[in-house]
């Protein structure tokens, strides 16, 4: 029973880093509709960024908040520059765009800061607070930090007039311009926020799995799986998800040969599970389409 | 009375057959592909013959996304699993059971139909991108899965198997070399599988597949059996997958789990795209994008190296840039690439032909 709490506690600080990924790519996929499968590249490159500012010198936080800026206009200009002229072109032309992105984004991180593995820095510190081993600083204050953005997140979309227009605008693009929202413009904006959120989320998970421009890959089909798991139109239950999927994650272990090797599995097993039995996870709501 | 000699007889009937294929170009085209098939691994370098094998075998997994998506409306980024079981049955069965390579292709085509059959049920449940998800997780585990321990001694692990030695000969004391010899029978295979193609989308299934993707709602009301379909297009594009992946343990002659990524997947996916969504032959096209174009795409980051220079002669502190790390930005110039193409061929190759010889036919009249 021990090693069953354990392993649940040490499956939730592994929850945070997908919890984090998991909220951007709700994020994104409110503002837009789309799943950005280049989300974990745009997350990777603004840790990179952040690294880069803390090598000139710039103290942790402020260069954890500069990053959050550059990102969330890095974001924006990308929704203009390369997605505004193909809005109207069909899913499959979206995914090819998010591919390129991938491509792009990827290898521009390894060209500019080369594919060595860089360690990262913690504000937290790496010693255990809870049990031997068991929770470190930094995975309480990743899972804070995750807590904290949704909460703000919440504020945002329930009580702030631009929060009401995005909702309005990815929900119904058109009523939405007939009462006056600039939809094309809510639209850029949800893309800067998923990579603000996309940039804590890669600056809290970097400590954890090294700097290096492939380090998202897994993690990014992990935050899938959370979101799935939670539900697409939900940042609560992207969050529950994220956690849920670290802790099964964790608790898989117990299976035999299902350890290290088969985690991959674990996460599409669970994709597949959660969404043929419950195709809009266990906290999203269900969109009905008139035909 | 009239004697004809067998000479002019000769000329006569192949005057005749001439003009029957003059009236008949898509006898005449086939005939023509055979003759250039039989003749292009005689006269082409070996390099060339194995670039081109290679783009026989993608164009057959294209095709078998292409049913899916082009024709039926479904989804998948995961048809690198389908290409590496096709693959590992082919390998397993010739190093493990010494079966011969030939009889391997069709039962790799059996097991992958029934994966994809069984894929194609959860698959049921989820439209657009929710099974571009699944399919997407389905990739990335894929080579976790072939690494699976308790399969090991079958499998061969993370070394994967090697077919050096148990690559086929060409049978009668033919005299072609292995890589010959491997491209003919790509050849054939390839030529069946897209006959089996076309006849299949300009059949009565294929018109309830294209009814499906069309309008569900409209189709079921016709009566089509809409799991029924879905899922069996979901198997025959998997079995399509899978006679390419079969087909590729021949040619490389070794099979390992890290062949068979993500990249793997997201190749066949672009070139589909490319090549052109619900339209076959975009196949070949697509092939050749994805066969040539992460080369050319190599050699333009490389001849990036003046570019850069001619920043440093403008801005003093740009720093140095190496031949070996301009390398290094071949993903951009390929991003930037297949960006530009979504722009100026939102509907592949295909659509891009198709305007042209719509422009031709209105120039004429």
């Amino acid at each position: 029973m021990e090693q069953v709490v354990q392993q649940v506690i040490g499956g939730l600080a592994t929850g945070a880093i997908y919890a984090c990924i998991a909220l951007a790519i709700v994020m994104i996929y409110q503002a837009i509709d789309h799943l950005n499968f280049a989300q974990g590249e745009m997350a990777m490159f603004s840790t990179y960024i952040a690294w880069q500012l803390m090598e000139w010198g710039m103290p942790y936080w402020g260069a954890f908040f500069l990053t959050i800026a550059i990102s969330f206009v890095l974001g924006y200009a990308i929704e203009r520059i390369v997605f505004k002229p193909v809005h109207n072109a069909s899913v499959l032309s979206h995914v090819v765009i998010f591919i390129a992105l991938f491509a792009i984004i990827n290898s521009m991180a390894g060209f500019i800061w080369e594919f060595t593995i860089k360690p990262f820095p913690t504000p937290f510190g790496t010693k255990s607070v809870l049990g031997d081993g068991l929770l470190s600083a930094h995975g309480a204050g990743m899972i804070a930090v995750t807590g904290i953005m949704l909460a703000l997140l919440y504020l945002f979309f329930r009580f702030t007039r631009v929060g009401l227009a995005m909702r309005a605008a990815a929900a119904n693009p058109d009523s939405a311009r007939l009462v006056g929202i600039r939809v094309g413009f809510m639209n850029a904006v949800g893309w800067g926020m998923a990579a603000a959120i996309g940039a804590v989320a890669g600056i809290m998970i970097a400590p954890v799995v090294f700097l290096e421009p492939n380090m998202m890959v897994t993690i990014l089909l992990y935050g899938f799986a959370g979101a799935v798991v939670g539900g697409l139109t939900s940042p609560g239950g992207a969050v529950f998800g994220g956690f849920a999927v670290g802790v099964v994650e964790n608790l898989a272990s117990f299976v035999p040969h299902f350890g290290a090797e088969m985690k991959l599995s674990i996460a599409l097993a669970l994709i597949i599970l959660v969404l043929t039995l419950k195709p809009n996870g266990l906290f999203g709501r269900r969109i009905v389409n008139r035909v | 009375m009239k004697t004809t000699s067998p000479v002019t007889s000769i000329i006569a009937a192949i005057g005749a057959t001439l003009i029957t294929l003059g009236n008949n170009w898509k006898l005449a085209g086939f005939i023509l592909v055979l003759i250039a098939g039989a003749i292009f691994p005689l006269v082409a370098t070996g390099v060339f013959t194995f670039q081109i094998t290679q783009l026989l075998i993608y164009a057959i997994a294209i095709a078998g996304l292409n049913l899916l998506t082009g024709f039926n409306g479904q989804f998948s980024l995961g048809h690198s699993a389908f290409y590496a079981i096709g693959a590992y049955v082919s390998a397993v069965l010739m190093t493990q059971f010494e079966m011969p390579f030939y009889l391997t292709i069709p039962v790799a085509a059996a097991v992958c139909f029934v994966f994809g059959f069984l894929f194609g049920l959860p698959a049921l449940r989820l439209e657009g991108i929710y099974l571009a998800l699944a399919t997407f997780a389905l990739a990335i585990a894929t080579p976790q899965i072939l690494k699976f321990k308790p399969i090991e001694h079958l499998t061969g692990g993370v070394q994967g198997l090697a077919l050096f030695s148990l690559k086929p000969e060409a049978p009668f004391e033919l005299p072609f070399d292995q890589d010959q010899w491997t491209f003919y029978v790509t050849f054939a295979v390839t030529i069946l599988m897209f006959f089996i193609a076309f006849s299949l989308v300009n059949s009565r299934s294929g018109r309830a597949m294209k009814a499906i993707r069309d309008n569900q709602i409209a189709a079921k009301v016709t009566g089509i059996n809409l799991s029924l379909f879905k899922t069996l297009t979901f198997g025959m594009s998997a079995l399509f997958t899978g006679v390419a992946g079969s087909l590729s343990a021949l040619l490389i002659a070794f099979v390992a789990p890290d062949s068979f990524q993500i990249t793997l997947a997201i190749a066949i996916f672009v070139g589909m795209v490319v090549g052109g969504v619900g339209w076959i032959p975009g196949a070949f096209l697509g092939g050749l994008f994805i066969l040539f174009v992460p080369n050319i795409a190599e050699h333009i980051a490389h001849g990036l190296g003046w570019f850069f220079d001619l920043i440093r002669s403008v801005v003093p502190f740009f720093p140095t840039v190496s031949e070996q790390s301009a390398k290094g930005l071949t993903g951009t110039v390929y991003g930037v690439f297949l960006i530009l193409l979504i722009y100026v061929m939102p509907s592949g190759l295909a659509g891009l032909l198709r305007l042209a010889a719509e422009r031709l036919a209105r120039a004429r009249s």
